[in-house]
């Protein structure tokens, strides 16, 4: 079964009186336990489909489901809830808070979404900052640490509520070619570690040979997907 | 809720220029605040007891009409012995009433044999009136040589402003001439044996002579009276003993059957009283200041925190904080802020009393000069303005608070 099946789905903006088609008529299914990558140049529609996948928006027409939930038709709430029980979002630019440390950065979710409380949570952040391999900075503030250090600990952040799909828009963006590399080589350890689907979408062609399906974006439409699982 | 509320917590003591900031001026304003009501409330509180304790009384009686023309000091309007009696009767058995003098007033003019002046006197009988104004006799400078001053037959105090401006001492021979009900005129010799400080109100530059030279002065056999001053157990209970006794005494009727008596307290007879009255609402206006102040500074500051924080808000509504959450996290922000506000500004405040207490705050008012203020602060004023700044303070981070929770997360994560 399909962890996303995404039918005739496209997105229009409105600009004043002037109509923009960001994504037109895209179907595509994603499979659980995936890593899967959207490639495309600038305005092909790549973050677009990341946030209606990620229901953080809502499409024009057509159907995105998750898990088997339309989330095109929940509440703003549902949707909310939906997102917090399952997914992850790592961001380009990190979105740490500034003024917590690593550790509380990971613990947010946890409390403010899953209402987690005891010792167990808190052994799994420690976990978890240990396999994203920043164990060592949890007392620091993100101010404090190196971009690609932010970028694992929002890799952590994503995982801590063991969400089905985490969704990277841009996330080596901001990166050097090497801790890009290794962001990407993380993420990927995370989905083998986890059974986690990632979807992220890049243009750097250095990483994204790491993707398992990696889907073309151009002009709001998909012009190719490659399966190289198989490869 | 609870971890929501640690949240916010946190969150104010990591903004921490921004929770300082804000409650510095919210403790400003809650310390002004209080200030104002003590300092306000204890000129107030000194006015009033330096006026009643020391003039008026409590409450005064006069025969029905007499205040009407209270400036004249009419002599035809004076309470007869009967009636006194009645008066007495009524009095004597109030347990509210601690004590009462029984004057009469009167106009008449001062003589040093050689510059004449008006004067408003008082009859009194000294030691009730003593009982019943305690701290006239602090207003009274006498001989040196002499504890208190005497006020015995043949004795006079004089107002501190005609003995300056007729260069009159402790000592020195004067003569009063007055006239009486019936037009005619009377001429008494005294001693000055008292300068009386003046006051701000009725009766603050009136001399006062023993009742019994007053009815010699007057040609009056017998007793006669035109005020009584009352003095109450519990200033407390003016308005309740008030009430009772304006029963009591609207009862009372002549053969005409018209009433006999009028009962007035002390803020119908005092201009003060609109003084105040005016101590009152600029207490009330203060207190809608402060309200202004914290809830715009706090609206404000928790504005400029959605805006400064909108790419906080948009991470946290993404990785599927509910938008209730987040609004119950603005609002226990801004809360948080009044109530640490509110205490460290009444902790403020109850400092300050105490240093100014410590300090002997002094004031003049009109002729009066080195008035000691006493500021106090009662507890359940202290709990109310706090009470007031918590309150304005939820109420001032709610709109901030609204606008954070519709923030839509793809637009927020979007703002740089």
């Amino acid at each position: 079964m399909s962890l996303v099946e995404i039918k005739n789905l496209t997105k229009t903006y409105q600009m004043g009186e002037v109509s923009i088609s960001a994504l037109k008529d895209i179907s595509l299914d994603i499979e659980e336990g995936t890593f899967v990558s959207i490639v495309g140049p600038s305005g092909s529609g790549k973050s677009t489909l990341l946030n209606l996948i990620g229901s953080l928006d809502l499409p024009t027409s057509g159907s995105i489901k998750i898990s088997g939930e339309e989330v095109g038709k929940l509440s703003r709430k549902e949707r909310a809830d939906f997102r917090g029980k399952h997914l992850g979002f790592v961001f380009q630019n990190f979105n740490l808070i500034p003024v917590l440390t690593v550790y509380e950065n990971v613990e947010y979710p946890v409390l403010m979404v899953k209402n987690e409380s005891g010792a167990a949570y808190k052994e799994r952040i420690t976990a978890l900052l240990d396999a994203v391999g920043v164990l060592d900075q949890q007392s620091k503030r993100p101010d404090q640490i190196s971009g690609g250090q932010m970028q694992r600990v929002a890799v952590a952040r994503a995982l801590i509520t063991q969400p089905k799909l985490v969704i990277a828009d841009e996330p080596t963006a901001n990166l050097d070619h090497d801790t890009a590399y290794k962001i990407i080589n993380l993420m990927k350890k995370m989905k083998d570690q986890f059974n986690t689907t990632f979807i992220f979408s890049t243009h750097d062609p250095k990483v994204i040979g790491e993707a398992e399906i990696i889907y073309t974006l151009e002009d709001g439409k998909i012009q190719n997907r490659e399966d190289r699982r198989a490869k | 809720m609870t971890k929501i509320a640690k949240i916010a917590y946190r969150n104010l003591l990591r903004y921490s220029r921004r929770t300082l900031l804000t409650s510095f001026l919210i403790i400003i304003g809650i310390a002004a605040v209080l200030l104002f009501i003590a300092i306000g409330g204890s000129f107030k509180k000194l006015m009033v007891g330096q006026i009643t304790d020391s003039m008026l009384g409590h409450l005064q009686i006069h025969r029905k009409g007499y205040v009407a023309s209270i400036d004249n000091s009419p002599l035809n309007l004076n309470l007869s012995v009967k009636q006194m009696e009645t008066l007495k009767g009524v009095l004597d058995g109030n347990e509210s009433i601690q004590s009462y003098s029984a004057r009469l007033k009167f106009g008449g003019m001062l003589s040093n044999f050689s510059e004449t002046s008006n004067i408003r006197l008082n009859g009194i009988d000294p030691e009730n009136e003593i009982k019943t104004v305690p701290l006239l006799s602090q207003r009274v400078t006498g001989n040196s040589s002499k504890s208190s001053p005497t006020l015995n037959q043949g004795e006079l105090w004089i107002p501190e402003t005609l003995a300056k401006g007729m260069k009159l001492e402790i000592g020195t021979q004067v003569v009063i001439v007055a006239t009486n009900k019936e037009g005619s005129v009377n001429g008494v010799p005294f001693v000055v044996s008292g300068i009386v400080g003046a006051m701000t109100g009725p009766g603050g530059r009136d001399g006062y002579l023993n009742i019994k030279d007053a009815y010699q002065l007057l040609r009056i056999d017998g007793e006669e009276y035109n005020e009584v001053a009352l003095r109450l157990s519990s200033f407390g209970n003016l308005d309740k003993t008030f009430s009772s006794l304006g029963k009591e005494l609207s009862s009372i009727m002549n053969k005409s059957d018209k009433q006999v008596f009028e009962i007035h307290t002390w803020e119908k007879l005092s201009p003060f009283s609109n003084i105040a009255d005016i101590i009152d609402l600029l207490t009330l206006f203060v207190k809608v200041i402060l309200i202004a102040i914290v809830l715009v500074s706090i609206m404000n500051v928790m504005l400029m925190a959605v805006y400064e924080r909108i790419k906080e808000i948009g991470t946290i509504a993404a990785i599927g904080t509910s938008p209730g959450k987040i609004w119950l996290l603005f609002l226990f922000e801004g809360l948080f802020l009044g109530i640490f506000g509110a205490i460290v500004g009444s902790m403020v405040s109850i400092g300050i009393i105490e240093l100014l207490n410590w300090k002997s705050l002094t004031v003049s008012f009109g002729r009066q000069d080195s008035l000691i203020l006493e500021p106090t602060i009662a507890i359940s004023e202290v709990v109310v303005t706090a009470l007031i700044v918590i309150g304005i303070s939820a109420l001032a981070s709610l709109q901030p608070a609204v606008k954070a929770s519709k923030l839509e997360p793809v637009d927020a994560l979007r703002h740089f």
